[in-house]
């Protein structure tokens, strides 16, 4: 009977920190089960602490550190890809993804949206966490209309939606890092606490910096971001048809054994067919002249 | 009758949790800077500010917009930009208050922050943060926004921008 009474408290509280505004409720779940003598004080103690220490995710890091992981990332890949300085692409690229971005469910985020194209004829893309989104040359070399342009900037803002940069963090890392914060009360840190957590940030940093220029992310969160973005870029007025125009070219430039996209973003076939059941067939209207006109003149200096 | 008690505490945590969920209350802003439209729409006329950790009183909920009040403002904001969490600032008696009454605190400026940020760039020669700060700068306003969908032909459906 006992051991019952335990299990349908776990259970509650384990649909209550499904949620992790939710631990006050927990708190009182342990409370209820406690005073109805079905568990222990220790008992209570222990599966407080418990749904406590199992809900530090990614989720715990408030999207103001997230600002500064994004920024750090954003910084270490602008290193390796720099930055390619023609203003009016560059205005170009931000008026299209900063709309995009506000078609998205995460239109909002703690510093904004920013593009930036980059000077590399690699195909590639890279999101950093919190909005910061950059475009190689090559990349929009295998744009041919605005919405084939809308369709990649949608699927890094996605990206961004969905946390992925984030999920990349390696749980120790992240576990080391949201320790530390959560023992220090103070904003400002002492000298060994600071240390401490500049290394974890480096960590993270790298985690994420990898998994963007490397390793690239899983399958499912490709296909995640694929979704997302054919949601995006309908809700913009985009002809969502354009993702799978787009990731067509770009398989046909890529060579195998290739950095960049072809690494990164491996099954480009597959993930064509699964774009194309959601997106429809290719639509026979062509893209409004004025939309194309400027396409074309921003996308000269590409 | 004992046995009812576990069911039962479980049923008014639910519907305490439901009451959370639904409630219109106070929140707070989690965006460095926010701009209170005159409509629910990203492309509505900018008719006030907010700031991180800014607290509104939500007065109704449209889609993922909420109208809100602040400071003596009242315009929309999309939810993104807001939290149920208390955001400390400065700190002091209100952090207390908020804690003892179970709202959950989010300590402004804790953590990955910009003293991180110094520090990690002390250690750090193959980054570019002037790049990334260069990046910041680039804002599209409002009225550019709107000219630009306009003007491609693009017609928004509900749910983004309208």
């Amino acid at each position: 009977m006992k051991s019952k009474g335990i299990s349908l408290v776990l259970l509650a509280i384990i649909l209550l920190s499904a949620c992790e505004t939710m631990q006050p409720m927990v708190d009182v779940a342990t409370s209820v089960g406690v005073a109805s003598g079905k568990i222990t004080q220790s008992q209570a103690d222990s599966l407080t602490r418990t749904t406590k220490a199992v809900g530090k995710t990614f989720e715990d890091i408030t999207v103001e550190q997230e600002y500064y992981l994004g920024r750090a990332v954003a910084a270490s890949v602008l290193y390796q890809y720099p930055p390619y300085d023609q203003n009016e692409l560059s205005h170009y690229v931000n008026v299209v993804g900063q709309t995009l971005a506000q078609a998205s469910n995460r239109p909002q985020t703690f510093g904004g949206y920013h593009f930036q194209v980059v000077d590399s004829m690699e195909i590639n893309a890279f999101a950093a966490p919190g909005g910061l989104i950059l475009v190689t040359r090559g990349m929009l070399r295998c744009c041919k209309t605005e919405d084939a342009l809308a369709a990649v900037l949608a699927h890094e803002i996605a990206h961004v939606q969905n946390q992925d940069g984030l999920r990349a963090i390696k749980t120790s890392h992240l576990t080391s890092a949201l320790t530390i914060i959560a023992a220090e009360g103070a904003k400002q840190y002492g000298g060994q606490t600071l240390t401490q957590l500049t290394e974890t940030f480096q960590e993270s940093v790298g985690d994420v910096v990898n998994t963007l220029v490397i390793s690239g992310y899983s399958r499912d969160q490709e296909r995640q971001a694929d979704e997302a973005a054919i949601t995006i870029l309908r809700r913009a007025g985009y002809n969502p048809y354009a993702l799978v125009e787009v990731l067509t070219v770009m398989k046909s430039q890529v060579k195998p054994g290739s950095t960049g996209f072809g690494k990164t973003h491996p099954g480009s076939q597959e993930r064509i067919n699964a774009i194309q059941a959601l997106a429809g067939g290719p639509s026979k209207a062509q893209p409004p002249a004025p939309r194309q006109a400027r396409f074309e003149r921003a996308l000269g200096a590409a | 009758m004992v046995r009812w008690k576990i069911p039962l505490g479980i049923g008014v945590i639910l519907l305490m949790v439901s009451t959370t969920w639904s409630g219109l209350g106070v929140m707070s802003v989690q965006v460095r800077d926010g701009q209170l439209r005159a409509t629910p729409s990203f492309l509505g006329a900018v008719v006030g500010s907010v700031n991180y950790g800014d607290q509104v009183d939500v007065q109704q909920e449209q889609g993922d917009w909420m109208q809100i009040n602040c400071k003596g403002q009242t315009g929309w904001l999309h939810n993104s930009a807001l939290t149920t969490k208390y955001i400390s600032i400065g700190g002091g008696g209100k952090d207390a208050q908020m804690k003892a009454s179970g709202k959950e605190v989010a300590l402004a400026g804790k953590g990955f922050n910009a003293d991180v940020e110094a520090q990690y760039r002390k250690g750090q020669q193959n980054v570019n943060y002037l790049a990334v700060d260069q990046m910041e700068l680039i804002t599209i306003s409002p009225q550019e926004m709107v000219a630009f969908v306009d003007k491609g032909g693009l017609k928004p459906s509900t749910g983004g921008v309208k």
